[in-house]
């Protein structure tokens, strides 16, 4: 399992042929060109957030302001507070579950597999591909039938159960790597499942649980359609808040862009300070471990 | 118990003891060998019976009232066939969403897989700043289509030249006015405007995975076939390119499945505007505004088999390589 290939700075092999100087210069140019494109949304969501309401202007589209301001800031936090309490208490337990869960299934399916461990394990990763459109409407009938539509709970439900895959096949690759002699040596010693799983397995499971938890933690944060079918009013996680937000049309820009910032804050700052195990979570979803 | 009578099927993987010099008889091996792997599937059936209920069995539900004339959510909803499948050919809006996600999905996967492609090529090598330029680039993915949304609505108004904010009040800035356009609003082809936020949050994601798959194709191949006097561009195009296949193909998977059932961008951008309407947007509007719930289901089934259509055979060659290859 190559789960230190992504993250490889060092190029193989270094500087070798087909690198000159100039080569080198052309390509820094053309990334750093890419690289003014890309900040451009940034640049816009910071700068128009600082505008006080009077400059955030068609005018002055481009230009930074000339009264930085956290009028737009104090706005938005007041919209979006609530939603963002509200997406801690959703995204939290529900990472932490199906972390859980997929810690167990992936030892299983890696390590200590059964009969139609293959099938089952296919089973569970088409779930992590289908459209949750497919699913909505009788999840929606069925949460409303048992009376439990209202509270953050149907968010809680739908981002653990639909992260499970995710999870599963995080932590399988993740074992995969795990020598089986460790395993049988455990298994001679007359160690059942649970004990290979708690004293051999466990405690070098850290890394594979900060993937899962910061990939279940930031999609279920950054969700948007669950959030909108399975939540109401005073349940709406900060994306729903968000988007009323901007999509009135009497709010200005400066508090749009500062509210969008402030709800990409929590999720870019642990891209930020955890980007490797990030990018470990993004892999897995190419199935390349 | 199908082992008994099939022991080997158990051997698959299994790790158990399978070589035991005194061999008991059968079926007391396969009695010893599910007690070692019977303890594996319970703690995986927790998981089981979630996905169970909550994909298999909520598909089903949905599929049966797909199946089902229920056009209200008060109504009981009786069994008619195909109906509400051929039904929506027959009106205007469902092929026109259909046509904006296929435009969508054209550029955004072609976009993307580009973008991605260059970017990472031009790391390959090791450049000055790699780390600060990969952290950019895939900076986008960590954030939500809603906050894309927000602020690439802002830079693709549509408003004219003289009260233009975001991009056209850029191009009007530096006389470059022939760019000024309609963006996604456009008839024809705004859905390849729309495709440009997607475009700016997925080629990082792309970039990192051409990067781990470049990198991944040992040095001495690339070093034999400069020795063989290709020139580096050759290196890339004979050598290293087709190694990265599977990696172009998990690349299309995941835009794929993405973009067909592209929902939150399109809401954050255009709300729910026909001109940009598509098939997520259309079965929410059926589910709560019009509250039909045989044609939401109707159109979410389409989804799920557009998706289905090439993720299964993905998902099961994808399975049995590995198998094949021992993991």
């Amino acid at each position: 399992m190559s789960q230190s290939a992504p993250e490889r700075v060092i190029a193989p092999g270094g500087r070798a042929a087909g690198t000159t100087p100039r080569g080198q210069a052309v390509k820094f140019t053309v990334l750093f060109a890419l690289a003014i494109l890309f900040l451009l949304p940034m640049y816009v969501l910071f700068v128009t957030g600082f505008k006080p309401f009077a400059e955030a202007t068609a005018a002055r589209a481009w230009s930074p302001p000339q009264v930085w301001s956290l009028e737009g800031w104090e706005t938005a936090w007041t919209a979006l507070a609530p939603g963002m309490r509200n997406s801690i208490l959703v995204a939290v337990p529900s990472a932490v579950i199906s972390a859980v869960l997929g810690s167990m299934n992936g030892f299983v399916m890696a390590r200590w597999r059964f009969p139609g461990a293959d099938t089952v394990f296919t089973l569970f990763l088409f779930g992590m591909f289908i459209p949750y459109q497919a699913v909505m409407i009788p999840l929606q009938q069925m949460l409303v039938s048992a009376g439990l539509m209202g509270g953050l709970f149907p968010l809680i439900l739908a981002h653990t159960v639909y992260g499970i895959p995710i999870c599963t096949l995080i932590f399988r690759n993740y074992y995969a790597s795990i020598p089986p002699t460790l395993i049988e040596a455990a298994r001679v010693d007359g160690a059942g499942m649970l004990r290979t799983y708690a004293s051999v397995v466990l405690p070098v499971s850290a890394p594979a649980f900060a993937v899962t938890l910061i990939w279940q933690f930031t999609s279920a944060w950054n969700d948007f359609l669950f959030a909108v079918f399975l939540t109401g009013p005073n349940s709406w996680p900060v994306t729903v808040q968000l988007n009323n937000v901007a999509g009135s049309m009497v709010v200005p820009y400066n508090q749009q862009m500062a509210a969008a910032v402030l709800a990409s804050l929590p999720t870019l700052i642990v891209y930020l300070v955890l980007g490797r195990y990030f990018m470990r979570g993004l892999m897995a979803g190419a199935l390349k471990g | 118990m199908s082992t008994a009578q099939n022991p080997s099927g158990v051997a698959h993987g299994d790790p158990g003891p399978t070589s035991a010099p005194a061999r008991p008889p059968r079926g007391r091996r396969a009695l010893h060998r599910a007690r070692t792997w019977l303890p594996g599937l319970l703690l995986v059936s927790p998981s089981i019976l979630l996905i169970g209920v909550f994909v298999y069995g909520m598909i089903g539900w949905n599929t049966r009232l797909a199946l089902s004339d229920k056009h209200a959510p008060v109504q009981e909803g009786e069994f008619v066939g195909f109906v509400n499948f051929v039904a929506l050919w027959q009106e205007a809006r469902w092929p026109a969403a259909v046509a904006n996600a296929v435009v969508f999905t054209v550029v955004f996967v072609g976009g993307a897989l580009f973008l991605g492609w260059l970017l990472g090529l031009l790391l390959d090598k090791g450049i000055r700043g790699e780390p600060v330029f990969r952290t950019l680039f895939l900076a986008p993915m960590a954030v939500s289509f809603i906050a894309t949304g927000v602020v690439w609505r802002w830079l693709m108004n549509p408003a004219p030249a003289e009260r233009a904010t975001g991009l056209n009040a850029l191009f009007v800035h530096f006389n470059l006015d022939f760019l000024v356009n309609d963006w996604w609003t456009a008839p024809d082809f705004g859905m390849a405007a729309m495709a440009l936020p997607a475009i700016w949050q997925l080629a990082g994601y792309i970039m990192a995975l051409f990067l781990a798959g470049f990198r991944g194709v040992p040095e001495d191949l690339r070093e034999a076939a400069r020795v063989d006097g290709c020139s580096e561009w050759g290196v890339y195009r004979h050598v290293v390119m087709p190694q990265l296949r599977p990696v172009l193909l998990s690349a299309v998977i995941i835009l794929g499945h993405m973009s067909l059932k592209v929902f939150d961008l399109i809401i954050a951008i255009a709300g729910q505007q026909i001109v940009a309407d598509v098939p997520a947007v259309y079965m929410w509007a059926m589910v709560f505004e019009v509250r039909d719930p045989a044609k939401g289901a109707t159109i979410a089934s389409y989804l799920l088999f557009a998706v289905a259509l090439f993720v299964i055979p993905y998902l099961v060659w994808t399975v049995r390589k590995e198998r094949s290859e021992g993991r």
